[in-house]
């Protein structure tokens, strides 16, 4: 069932499809709640340019066989992504579209984060399904799981697609309307040049001695988030597969109430009648449980998300352990300097030692080694300087998308309970129809 | 059907009158002589009665009939089972119950009696009731042992489901127009301890009991050849009943099982909300109301569990032991026509060895005594006649019973579905109207949340306007 990118507020209006989806800017006619007016006019502000123009969807999904790098048969899934000026709405224009796989996803998002390290770039669904309870099972190739990583993909795009810097990157219009030579055009940009390796990542981490404390706050929040919600997916999908089995063995009811009335007399009717909403009952917890799954894939959508916020923190640290390192060795050249010029040695260094070994130097060298030290210094200052600016243009961008990000966030997640309480509301009022049918049947009997 | 029990039985009998006969007067309408029969051997002969027919005619009192419709007004007997109570001895430890009665009726000496009860006496009542009505429905008593899942004998959810069982079994004989007239019923809402003890001890001794045993078994192995149409279609129904109400048992029991891991799981759930608003601030109400909302289910869902459990499940196990309650009654009934056919044949074999020409061996044996080959056979005749003649008797008397039986049987069968769908209409009613409620209950707490959280966006875009 194709879903169109409505907002998530839409699943106020008690029907249609539950879906996950970006926030507020995409349908600016629809505005079913209030506050999402607000919200959308703030967004547009910000310059979602690209939204404006266009409308994209992850419409279909389908199976190819090919070769993969090492020249063996698999078969894998391909999604089709469509895009159309958002004026042929209306003129029903046939969408420009091409096809993506899984893996093509993951290099645009590298590529984003590579190129974007002050921005949290939003998530892509998960490549396997790991939180899953048992009905779903845990193959890739599982059509429930494939359409859900449909819903998912489109709903990065669309988080790419409104994000006020991401949506103008030309790397990722390509990838939205050309189909070849995208992945060429990828790798030419060098970005993978440009990331950061793992391992400087983590050296940074260790030795930062000064890292802005919001960032530090930042890092263990994502840490806790990522915790506690994995544990509440975890707990959801058992209490998901109990009430499944309670459920669906009032089925049985229905079976053996059923055979008896063919025995009975007078109670016949009714057991027969009260047998089939037993039926009914046993059948509804399906719809109950997938509705379940859309809001524990909007809550594994912040869960993965605790990623993105983690990787800037650590951009952050690795830039002012960078500007430290500058900084220190720009204090130490001028340590030299003051030491060379009054001719006291505070420190112990190399120079030193062998001066007092081997006597002390001629007044040219002195001087030669002064130019050199000058010299080294003015390149310090100016590295410091553009160490200095470079990490507070990354401390402002970062913060600046990290406030828009936790906005997000609260608004999202606001939504997310609100359709969770819809929904247990929804399953109580189908409970209180079922069994209120049933007693006016037991009262037949 | 209205007819008095005292009609089936033989007009033309007449016997001493013993001297204990509280409890045993019939109350005739049709015959002037006095029918009275006791517990006693005056009247007993093994092959003319059986120990349950001289006590199922004669345990009547006053106005015992067989009526279609019972109205709940005439009740005149008030049973409760309550108070159980742990008695320790040397040998073992044992339950006993309060028995409270209260009773306006003549033949108990008192209006009110308090005894105390093992369930050993509950088993022994049941027996004596059974025997000596052996096509009447007696309600079950619980199980004597329960195998599944050892439960512990004295847990106490199993004493307390095992004293409402106890309860409704007596409050089940109370109602019944027959079984409430029995004498050891009497004796078992009245007698103290070592009365009861001493009463048990009376009755046929072994040996008759085990004759009775040795040709129950002969007759049902024999087989019963004309079984009425009517009964083979209740055999046939109980069959199927049976195996439903077991089938819905399991299936009540599963759910039962099924609701309580849920549960389990829910109460973890709740808590993961409350852990993560530990970590955030605008979401932090928001996230405790959740955990609220979960939290007050569980409690919801733990009281339905338990409805459950105290309501349907005893009930739908209550009539799987009904059903094997039916299957023994319907074959009591096929043995005591049995026995009666077997009867009927031995006559018929009877009339044909008399009217049978000669007799090689008699003629022998009479000229080896000196007799003359006429007399033998006249002397023969007259004995075969003879027998004839207490065949005929007994056959009569068998014919009789049988017909007893059989309108027992079909005046409790009718009680019996009664009360059988009064009694599950009333449960499954019960158990979804609990589950009516419960959804109610639910809604109400999510609903609740959910008006407070829609009261909530105006203070947030007043925020946004001021930022």
């Amino acid at each position: 069932m194709r879903q169109q990118h409505t907002t998530q507020e839409d699943m106020m209006a008690d029907s249609g499809p539950k879906e996950v989806a970006v926030i507020g800017n995409t349908d600016l006619t629809s505005a079913e709640l209030d506050n999402n007016i607000k919200n959308t006019m703030v967004e547009i502000e910000k310059g979602t340019s690209l939204l404006r123009k266009m409308e994209i969807s992850v419409a279909e999904a389908e199976k190819r066989t090919g070769k993969n790098t090492v020249n063996m048969q698999e078969i894998y899934t391909v999604y089709l992504i469509e895009t159309r000026p958002v004026d042929a709405l209306t003129e029903g224009i046939t969408p420009d579209s091409l096809w993506r796989r899984y893996s093509e996803f993951e290099l645009l998002r590298n590529y984003l984060l590579v190129t974007y390290p002050f921005v949290v770039v939003a998530p892509l669904p998960e490549k396997r399904a790991e939180i899953v309870w048992h009905k779903l099972s845990a193959d890739n190739m599982d059509p429930d799981f494939v359409e859900r990583r449909r819903v998912g993909l489109e709903n990065f795009l669309l988080r790419v697609a409104s994000h006020p810097v991401l949506c103008n990157d030309n790397i990722f219009y390509i990838f939205l309307t050309e189909e070849k030579d995208w992945k060429e055009m990828v790798y030419e940009t060098g970005f993978q040049a440009k990331a950061d390796s793992r391992l400087k990542a983590v050296n940074a981490a260790f030795r930062v001695k000064n890292p802005d404390g919001r960032f530090t706050e930042l890092k263990h929040y994502s840490d806790e988030l990522q915790t506690v919600l994995s544990q509440l997916l975890r707990v959801r999908a058992r209490v998901a597969d109990r009430l499944y089995g309670v459920y669906k063995v009032h089925g049985n009811y229905g079976r053996v109430f059923s055979e008896w009335s063919a025995i009975e007399k007078e109670m016949g009717d009714g057991l027969q009648s009260a047998g089939h909403h037993m039926d009914a009952y046993a059948a509804s917890v399906d719809d109950i449980l997938e509705e379940e799954e859309h809001y524990a894939d909007q809550l594994k959508e912040y869960l993965f998300y605790t990623d993105a916020l983690r990787a800037v923190c650590r951009k952050h640290e690795l830039t002012q352990f960078e500007l430290e390192m500058v900084a220190l060795d720009l204090a130490c050249k001028k340590q030299q300097k003051e030491e060379l010029v009054t001719g006291t040695v505070r420190t112990f260094s190399l120079k030193g030692m062998t001066s007092k070994l081997f006597g002390q130097e001629t007044a040219e060298q002195r001087e030669a080694k002064l130019q050199v030290l000058e010299q080294q210094l003015e390149e310090g200052e100016e590295a410091v300087k553009e160490k200095n600016t470079e990490s507070d243009e990354f401390v402002k961008t970062a913060w600046v998308d990290i406030e828009r990000f936790k906005d997000q966030k609260d608004r999202d997640l606001k939504e997310a309970l609100i359709s969770y309480a819809v929904m247990q509301i929804s399953m109580c009022k189908k409970g209180i129809q079922v069994w209120t049918n049933a007693k006016e049947c037991f009262n037949k009997m | 059907m209205s007819r008095t029990i005292d009609d089936v039985v033989s007009p033309t009998q007449t016997n001493t009158i013993p001297a204990d006969i509280s409890g045993q007067m019939l109350d005739l309408d049709e015959d002037d002589d006095f029918e009275v029969f006791s517990k006693d051997s005056t009247l007993a002969d093994g092959s003319m009665f059986n120990a349950s027919m001289q006590t199922s005619p004669g345990s009547m009192v006053n106005q015992c009939k067989f009526e279609e419709d019972e109205d709940g007004d005439s009740k005149d007997i008030f049973i409760t089972v309550d108070n159980p109570e742990s008695h320790v001895t040397a040998i073992e430890t044992f339950i006993t119950y309060r028995v409270l009665t209260k009773t306006t009726r003549s033949e108990f000496d008192n209006s009110e009696y308090e005894v105390r009860r093992r369930y050993q006496d509950f088993h022994w009542l049941k027996g004596k009731l059974e025997e000596a009505h052996s096509t009447l429905i007696v309600h079950p008593l619980p199980e004597k042992f329960v195998v599944k899942g050892m439960v512990e004998r004295f847990n106490g959810d199993f004493i307390e489901t095992r004293r409402k069982a106890l309860h409704k079994f007596l409050n089940r004989i109370a109602d019944h127009p027959i079984l409430s007239c029995s004498e050891d019923f009497k004796v078992f809402l009245s007698a103290q301890a070592w009365e009861l003890t001493t009463y048990k001890k009376q009755g046929p001794g072994f040996l008759s009991r085990m004759g009775e045993t040795v040709r129950a078994v002969a007759n049902s192995v024999r087989g019963v050849k004309n079984r009425p149409e009517e009964f083979t279609a209740i055999q046939e129904y109980v069959e199927d009943f049976s195996n439903k109400i077991s089938s819905l048992d399991k299936v009540t029991q599963r759910i039962v099982k099924e609701q309580k891991e849920y549960l389990e799981e829910l109460k973890e759930y709740g808590p993961t909300y409350t852990l993560w608003s530990g970590s955030e601030e605008e979401l932090a109400e928001q996230l405790k109301g959740v955990a609220g909302c979960i939290e007050r289910c569980c409690q919801e869902t733990e009281e339905q569990v338990g409805h459950l459990s105290d309501t349907l499940v005893p009930v739908l196990h209550e009539y799987v032991l009904c059903a094997e309650t039916l299957k023994a009654v319907l074959r009591r009934r096929d043995n005591i026509q049995a026995e009666f056919e077997a009867k009927n044949e031995a006559l018929a074999t009877k009339k044909v060895d008399r009217d049978a020409e000669s007799s090689d061996l008699g003629f022998v044996w009479g000229s080896l005594l000196g007799k003359n080959p006429e007399e033998a056979r006249h002397q023969r005749q007259e004995r075969l006649d003879g027998e004839i003649e207490e065949l005929k008797v007994e056959i009569d008397k068998l014919e009789d019973r049988v017909e007893w039986a059989n309108n027992a049987l079909k005046g409790d069968w009718v009680r019996w579905q009664r009360s059988m769908r009064g009694d599950l209409k009333s449960a499954f009613l019960s158990t979804a109207e609990k589950n009516v409620d419960y959804y109610e209950k639910c809604l109400a707490v999510w609903e609740t949340f959910l008006l407070s959280q829609r009261t909530e966006p105006s203070e947030e875009t007043d925020r946004d306007n001021t930022s």
